[in-house]
């Protein structure tokens, strides 16, 4: 079974800008711990999903595996190399591998580029082809995406295209490299719902076609079910619970996750919802609680919650907790 | 008398471009203390009908026709004085981004008594601060940061607070506008577990605007089903969920994924929402529909009762059809 | 006489934009309105020489300080030259210099403005304080002691009122380069390998220049009226040629003798090529901020 990627102790602290006051009578830097120890891997060919509400940092782990951010300590590995310090030419090969693809389609495509340029320039960046052969690639890729036939597309600006087309383009920009590897950042979550089985169903097509494998960003559970293989719930910069479709959704055994899964809603009338038992709010990432820093919101918390932090251990096969109800 | 009648309303927006029919030919009726959900995507039309229901269409909005009648009177004829007394009083709003729909400068508490004085300019300063302090006691929010500024309450809190502004003068009619797309998923359970809570104390009716269908089958009585500016179904929740008759419905219900279903195959509707400014011609969906036929091409269906207090617009249910 | 006819092409070409100008409102015809004035003042400039009804600089064609008349409709001045020929011909040192000072702050402010932004940091503090001094001061002061410096004459004018406008391109280019580039594209643009002059050229430079066009329009606008105000306290244009500033200048000393028609002509001359750019900078920032639009 091989890695792709794979992440170790991943740590990015954001320093807190200080008045001018506390800048000269303090010495008492806080940090924003956006992300906080996180270690995975993810499997060729595999779905991988990072969910989680807004600021657990998923985001910016997903930007650090790219190589757009810097980890403020920790190691990223691709394909079994180490990456984390790479720079330069070497980091411009590496970038042929991996691709993002963005949660806005209407901030991901340069509005003063035509969708065929704005396709075309990775492989210009590369100098992996040009002129006719580009176009070629263009077309082709275009039309892999479902936008048909390619060459009404290569002309046109972004604004004249919707969401949907948009993101397929997206799409198609970050496949016309043949990368292995795909970082989706809420892909779906500004597209008309109609429309996102079709960008869904077009990933996992492409998937099969190309021998992709994605880390899948979301704070969509529901999506997160329709699409994953396995799935890390991130609360506050850790990650608290790691496991596939089958066994997270069957059984869900952190309580935040459980809060998470009761908190969807379904469309069912006739369900009758319990409503969710979690007291306050996600505390600010610069004062994070003392222990386990979900325990002020935990319905089941207990003393050693409040002084120690959890580990996060496999429970059951391939099911990973970071919780004291299973630590024993 | 049902507490809000709208009878054929048509909203039009002028723009360079031609005119955009944003809202055409919506009817529909809400009793006192019920829940109707307004459902739609992009360029449905589904807010533009929101403000129009307290007549504070964007300019260059206007509303061109209908009557929108809360307790028997047709807002749309009140003069600008008269609508204001309405707003806020009988009618209240709450707007999708919270962020922004406070203003920063003023305390909490400032919100809420200059709203009550306004609308009961016989309350004094105390009576005011009094029931404000127990409203954000009823909001989950600790009466102390009544002095508290919009920045220093989280984006939860702050939609809390604007639910509290809402109903502080007991309104009859509250209408929500995607009150939870900018919140997290937790948080937007709470905050709709919230908005029943206060309303099964004070009784007012619900209105919820919302591209999340999950969220208005299971919070709503009725739904409404807008697409272009039309609306295409309307019927109770169960209903709607059951019998889904309207081809976009039904792609709707098709497409969203049911966390609670194990392998389920989902679709998605072809093709794209129609430009507003160049919308198809006869009925509004037919070219993203698999029962399209050339008379849809041509003409628009009328609203058919179907039965069960339940109305589709498609020629798949007859040619005629009881109008509402 | 050809450059009509280059300007009625170039004009023919431009129906279409502006047809479409018209179409979005007020903010539309006020960026119309600019650019007729504009064009007439400059066309006019341009085959002034060859309709001026006497020679501008020929002296005494008629007699000394007269007012508008049908011979000479704007008068004449002290020397006897005829106002009418000398406003036609005396747009040209003032176009000159708006346009080559615009060039220059172009080429200067927008680049800097560009990299800075992009590289943020200290380097982009220190870049911004610099430029931030600059901007401090009162332009017209900044033009005047460069200009004493340097002394008389187009180029020298043109690159003293440029000093002065060059923070104006660096805080907009910079403003709106910090804005863009967080944008996904410009991430997607680094994801993809691109290095850092590519993201430059042809990701971000592209979505800064229509803001850039309105710097330039109000630029021009300013430019002309602080070489008016050059010229008036003696740095600009030192010798008799046709220009208006200079009779501006001359026209104030004789005003207290009233020949009010000396200064009158120039300062509406001046008014209005200021005017116009001025139209076409406030009307194009309007139509790129909808919510501006009346």
């Amino acid at each position: 079974m091989s890695e792709i990627v794979k992440v170790e102790h991943l740590k990015k602290y954001f320093p807190v800008q200080k008045s001018f006051l506390e800048q000269l009578f303090t010495r008492k830097l806080s940090y924003v711990k956006a992300v906080d120890d996180v270690t995975f891997s993810i499997k060729k060919g595999e779905i991988f999903t990072l969910a989680g509400e807004s600021g657990c940092g998923k985001t910016t782990t997903g930007r650090i595996i790219l190589k757009l951010a810097k980890p403020t300590s920790g190691k990223i590995y691709f394909d079994g190399s180490d990456v984390t310090n790479l720079k330069g030419e070497k980091l411009r090969l590496i970038r042929r591998r991996m691709q993002m693809i963005f949660q806005d389609p209407y901030a991901s495509l340069n509005p003063r580029m035509k969708i065929g340029d704005a396709v075309g320039h990775p492989l210009e960046i590369h100098g992996l082809a040009k002129g006719e052969e580009k176009k070629k690639m263009v077309l082709e890729v275009l039309e892999k995406v479902g936008l048909t036939p390619p060459y009404q597309f290569i002309n046109l600006y972004p604004h004249q295209l919707s969401g949907g087309q948009r993101q397929r383009v997206a799409l198609a920009r970050s496949i016309i490299l043949k990368p292995e590897f795909i970082v989706a950042d809420e892909p779906v979550s500004m597209i008309d719902v109609s429309l996102r089985t079709t960008i869904i169903d077009l990933m996992l097509t492409l998937r099969k076609e190309l021998g992709l494998t994605y880390l899948f960003i979301t704070h969509d559970l529901a999506v997160a079910k329709y699409i994953s293989d396995r799935i890390a719930i991130m609360y506050l910069g850790r990650i608290i619970e790691l496991g596939s479709r089958a066994t997270l959704f069957l059984k869900p055994m952190h309580p935040y996750t459980q809060a998470l899964l009761s908190a969807i809603p379904v469309p069912n009338p006739e369900r009758k919802r319990k409503p969710v038992e979690l007291a306050g709010e996600v505390p600010s990432p610069i004062n994070m609680p003392s222990g386990c820093r979900f325990h002020p919101r935990c319905p089941y918390q207990k003393d050693i919650c409040r002084k120690k932090e959890p580990k996060l251990k496999e429970i059951e096969r391939e099911h990973f907790v970071e919780c004291f109800l299973y630590d024993v | 008398m049902p507490l809000l009648e709208v009878n054929s309303l048509r909203v039009d927006y002028p723009t360079s471009r031609g005119t955009v029919h944003a809202v055409e030919n919506v009817s529909f009726s809400l009793e006192k203390g019920k829940k109707l959900g307004i459902a739609g995507e992009s360029g449905s039309g589904k807010s533009t009908l929101g403000l129009s229901l307290i007549r504070l269409v964007p300019h260059p909005g206007i509303i061109v026709g209908g009557c929108i009648k809360i307790d028997g009177t047709d807002i749309v004829k009140l003069s600008n004085h008269e609508i204001r007394a309405i707003r806020g009083k009988k009618v209240a709003y709450i707007f999708q981004d919270p962020m922004t729909s406070l203003n920063p400068v003023k305390r909490i508490g400032t919100h809420f008594v200059e709203l009550i004085r306004t609308h009961e300019p016989t309350t004094t300063k105390e009576e005011a601060f009094k029931r404000t302090r127990s409203m954000l006691k009823n909001l989950g929010i600790l009466p102390e940061r009544i002095n508290d500024y919009p920045h220093q309450f989280s984006g939860g809190m702050r939609q809390r607070i604007m639910i509290g502004l809402a109903i502080a003068l007991n309104p009859a009619l509250v209408i929500a506008d995607e009150p939870t797309t900018a919140l997290d998923v937790i948080v937007q359970a709470k905050i709709l577990d919230l908005l029943e809570d206060l309303r099964k104390v004070y009784g007012m009716a619900l209105i919820l605007i919302s591209h999340d269908l999950s969220i208005l089958l299971e919070r709503c009585d009725k739904i409404i089903v807008m697409y272009a500016g039309h609306m295409m179904e309307y019927a109770n929740s169960t209903e709607l969920y059951k019998n889904p008759k309207h081809p976009y419905t039904q792609g709707l219900l098709q497409s969203i994924p049911n966390i609670e279903l194990e392998d389920q195959k989902l679709s998605a509707i072809p093709g794209s929402p129609p430009d507003m400014h160049n919308p198809p011609k006869g009925c509004r969906f037919w070219p993203r529909c698999s029962y399209a036929t050339e008379n849809c091409h041509l003409k628009e269906p009328p609203l058919i009762d179907v039965g069960n207090d339940h109305f589709v617009r498609c020629f798949l249910y007859g040619e005629k059809g009881a109008q509402q | 006489m050809s450059e009509p006819k280059v300007k009625r092409s170039i004009l023919a070409q431009l129906m279409p934009w502006l047809k479409s100008l018209a179409r979005k409102g007020p903010s539309g015809w006020m960026v119309i309105a600019g650019i007729i004035i504009v064009l007439a003042l400059v066309i006019m400039t341009a085959i002034g020489p060859w309709i001026a009804p006497y020679n501008p600089t020929a002296t005494r064609v008629g007699p000394i300080r007269s007012p508008p008349s049908l011979q000479f409709p704007m008068g004449t001045n002290h020397l006897g030259q005829d106002m009418l020929s000398r406003i036609l011909c005396g747009g040209s040192i003032m176009l000159q210099v708006s346009a080559l000072s615009v060039v220059i702050c172009f080429l200067i402010g927008v680049p800097i403005g560009l990299f800075s932004s992009y590289v943020g940091g200290k380097f982009d503090s220190a870049v911004s304080l610099v430029i931030d001094a600059i901007y401090a001061f009162p332009g017209l002061v900044i033009a005047i002691a460069i200009a004493a410096m340097l002394g008389p004459g187009v180029i020298n004018m043109a690159l003293s009122i440029a000093v002065v406008y060059i923070p104006s391109y660096f805080r907009v280019v910079r403003s709106q380069v910090l804005s863009i580039k967080e944008l996904a594209y410009v991430e997607a643009a680094r994801a993809t390998g691109a290095k850092w002059h590519t993201i430059l050229l042809r990701y971000i430079f592209p979505n800064v220049i229509p803001s850039i066009v309105v710097v330039v329009t109000i630029n021009f606008a300013d430019a002309i009226l602080t070489a008016a105000g050059l010229t008036f306290i003696g740095l600009g244009v030192t010798y008799n040629i046709p220009d208006w500033g200079w009779d501006l200048t001359d026209g104030r000393a004789y005003l207290a003798a009233g020949a009010w028609w000396i200064i009158l002509f120039p300062g509406i001359m001046i008014v209005l090529l200021a005017l116009g750019f001025t139209f076409i900078g406030e009307g194009l920032s309007e139509l790129q901020n909808p919510k501006l639009q009346r």
